[in-house]
């Protein structure tokens, strides 16, 4: 008996030797290869560095999943917003064809497009479920310009790391890495199922970031940001989310 | 040494030897404080939501399976009640995640020293003399009973302690985190099958609060046998191994 504890301590310390040596190592890779979430501080960084970093390894290029058109929920949950602000009503007044999107940050060219300038890249459309952390879900079909496309068409320079995006709405904000922004199925959303994105659900534009939780998916987008650091922006956590305590990594 | 010496030294050694080896000891306990964290902030995060469905989709213009009858920490979701909870979202999925992390990590190092160092096949493997009804209807009779443990009982376990804890290593702790990771869509991204197989992401929920529930009535009926079998003593027992 006495033996089997003593090799269960020597298998126990060699263990932990080998765990802290391997963590030593492994967060130097992990920044050099992008692991590393930049809310990676704090009581819960362990945990969410993890997350993200075995996340990036398993899923860099995987598809979301999407659906057969008879899965389309039939009436989708439009989750509640702040009531618009004057410039907002006066855009939706003018049927928004004033709504721009300025792109620009780590770009050879940048430029602010209209939704008709959006349109005339090409589209893309898809199925695929709306995930909200709180546990409810539904699906639609989302149709828009996959945000590659836009960055191909500004020329992004090779040391952009972060793509940040911004709501007309204030202080709504969030960012992606560049796995994410070059992603085939992260979509500049201006349509949903038979028409116009409505309202309720982020028109005239709305990022959708399918393999995220839908707090990624950020409505009323007028601004993208591309850079190499997410340090200058807010707080510096990557997102206005985990100012509000909420991770910057959305796709657990 | 007489024959008589020699019996007394065996029985001597085995009120020495260690009911619980190390690695036991220490991951049970990184698990007690994990499982705490899990439970404590998994209800929280159902609070936002206290509806539950089955098949891929489910919000409030569904149907739920069936309703928790409490407020929730949203207003969006019609509880009855005219009172909004707290949000405890935030912290509750950081640390939730970083528990979850700790326990498999913790469970993987326990299940490698115990498959290497024979812990389940001598201490949890139900014995040839046990694998019958009789065996467990003699076990559960001297439960019924209230039959006083022996000193017997405080060295190996009974066929029917056996069945629980394998039943939690074996069957519920792989469904509470098969279930659990299906609720990622970046991981469902990369492995489809893995929520698919489960009747989709309602479904992946439900079963994740239910295996979470079973292991919490596990827990009960855990802390209920070792105060009936002596609390002190076998707290002591799984800390210094004595």
């Amino acid at each position: 008996m006495k033996e089997i504890s003593r090799r269960g301590l020597i298998t126990g310390g060699v263990a932990a030797t080998a765990g802290v040596a391997g963590l030593a190592a492994a967060s130097r890779i992990a920044s050099r290869y992008g692991l590393i979430p930049p809310d990676c501080k704090g009581i819960y960084g362990p945990g969410e560095t993890l997350t993200y970093a075995a996340q990036r390894l398993l899923t860099a290029h995987s598809l979301a999943r999407e659906f057969p058109r008879s899965m389309i929920s039939k009436i989708p949950f439009r989750n509640e917003t702040a009531p618009p602000s004057d410039e907002f009503k006066r855009l939706l007044a003018g049927g928004f064809a004033d709504w721009r999107l300025a792109v620009d940050g780590m770009v050879a060219r940048p430029g602010v497009y209209s939704i008709s300038e959006l349109k005339s890249l090409p589209m893309r459309s898809q199925i695929t479920e709306v995930v909200c952390e709180e546990g409810w879900s539904y699906i639609a079909e989302w149709i828009g310009t996959p945000l590659s496309e836009l960055l191909n068409a500004v020329g992004v320079l090779p040391q952009a790391r972060y793509v940040a995006y911004f709501s007309i709405e204030k202080d709504w904000w969030d960012s992606i890495d560049m796995a994410d922004a070059g992603h085939p199925q992260t979509l500049l959303t201006w349509a949903m199922n038979d028409g116009d994105l409505p309202v309720g659900f982020g028109g005239p534009l709305r990022l959708r970031v399918p393999r995220q939780l839908g707090y990624k998916s950020v409505k009323y987008l007028t601004r993208l940001t591309v850079t190499d650091s997410m340090k200058k922006f807010g707080q510096g956590l990557g997102s206005a989310a985990p100012e509000g305590g909420y991770a910057w990594y959305a796709g657990i | 040494m007489t024959r008589m010496d020699a019996s007394r030294v065996a029985l001597r050694d085995a009120a020495q030897a260690q009911r619980h080896g190390a690695i036991v000891r220490i991951t049970h306990w990184i698990t007690v404080v994990c499982f705490f964290a899990l439970v404590i902030t998994g209800g929280e995060i159902v609070i936002s939501h206290p509806r539950f469905y089955w098949g891929e989709t489910g919000n409030v213009n569904m149907k739920p399976l069936f309703t928790i009858p409490i407020a929730s920490s949203r207003d969006t979701v019609p509880t009855g009640y005219g009172y909004v909870m707290p949000d405890q979202n935030g912290w509750s999925r950081y640390l939730h995640f970083e528990a979850a992390w700790a326990v498999v990590l913790t469970g993987l190092v326990y299940g490698i020293a115990g498959l290497v160092s024979g812990h389940f096949r001598k201490d949890l493997m139900a014995g040839r003399g046990e694998r019958s009804w009789r065996a467990v209807r003699d076990v559960m009779g001297r439960y019924l009973r209230r039959a006083p443990p022996g000193e017997a009982d405080a060295r190996s376990y009974n066929v029917l302690q056996k069945m629980a804890y394998l039943g939690v290593i074996f069957v519920l702790f792989p469904l509470v985190i098969w279930t659990g990771l299906a609720l990622s869509p970046s991981f469902n991204s990369a492995f489809p099958f893995w929520v698919n197989v489960l009747g989709g992401r309602q479904c992946a929920r439900t079963l994740h609060f239910f295996v979470s529930g079973a292991l919490v009535v596990f827990l009960v009926v855990h802390v209920t046998m070792v105060a009936m079998a002596g609390f002190w003593s076998r707290t002591k027992a799984m800390i210094t191994g004595r």
